[in-house]
């Protein structure tokens, strides 16, 4: 099973379509919840992200047997330093980013912390790279 | 110990404002404004108390499989909010006191905290 979304920078409404929808395809599939939980807060994690820092952003997600793959490419300021930005505690979110409950600096390493790997790659003023695994089972 | 959300509402003097034919036992509870916080939590059966009132809270607890979100000081619970929770079968309440005053009646109560 392949889903693509689309995620608009900026807008926080719709932040977490995507992970809400793929939640309830896993939960028809029978993967174990907690397998469930922590695939839709690494997705989610992304996508707020995307709205938190990029202009737009494409969310490619493929469901093999066993494994599930999360790929997201966004266009936008990028990512000077990975190794920094992985660091728990920093920020570069705006005032309005924490005025929503995200920006603490914590995104990137729970994404790490909840996928069985996670490659990124990010070119300033371009946009970032993240390709999110997980073993279902 | 598992306490029913009408105990709940009863105890923290809060209204239900949807979900209330869900029945998510609750055990726990997490007190926070910041979601990314919420994000890392490893526990069911909570309840989060907040005073950040906007969507994001409600899709936060979504996919934390936090099933009850209560909101402090009176923060305005917007239709979209309500939507996204009943679709999620959540239960959503609000209560006049602080977040401060609701954790400390339902701490008092037996609701354990998480940390």
């Amino acid at each position: 099973m392949e889903f693509d979304y689309e995620i608009n920078g900026g807008d926080f409404s719709r932040a977490g379509f995507a992970s809400s929808h793929l939640k309830k395809i896993l939960k028809q599939v029978n993967i174990d919840p907690k397998v469930i939980k922590k695939i839709v807060i690494a997705l989610y994690e992304a996508e707020v992200n995307i709205v938190a820092h990029a202009w737009e952003g494409l969310i490619h997600v493929k469901i093999d047997p066993g494994l599930i793959r999360i790929e997201v490419q966004d266009k936008g300021p990028g990512i000077e330093d990975i190794e920094q930005a992985m660091e728990d505690g920093y920020s570069t979110a705006s005032e309005t980013v924490r005025e929503m409950g995200f920006g603490a600096g914590m995104g990137l390493s729970n994404i790490k912390n909840n996928a069985d790997d996670l490659q990124i790659s990010s070119r300033v003023n371009e946009g970032t790279e993240l390709t999110i695994v997980k073993k279902l089972y | 110990m598992t306490m029913q959300i009408q105990q709940i509402a009863k105890i923290a003097k809060a209204r239900i404002l949807c979900g209330e034919k869900e029945n998510p036992p609750i055990s726990r509870a997490f007190a926070s404004d910041l979601m990314s916080d919420v994000l890392t939590l490893e526990v069911d059966q909570t309840l989060l108390i907040t005073g950040l009132a906007n969507v994001q809270a409600v899709r936060t607890a979504e996919m934390s499989d936090i099933n009850c979100i209560l909101f402090a000081r009176n923060k305005r619970v917007t239709e979209d909010m309500i939507e996204v929770a009943k679709e999620n079968h959540m239960v959503l309440m609000q209560t006049t006191c602080s977040v401060y005053h609701t954790a400390g009646l339902l701490y008092e109560a037996g609701i354990k905290p998480i940390f």
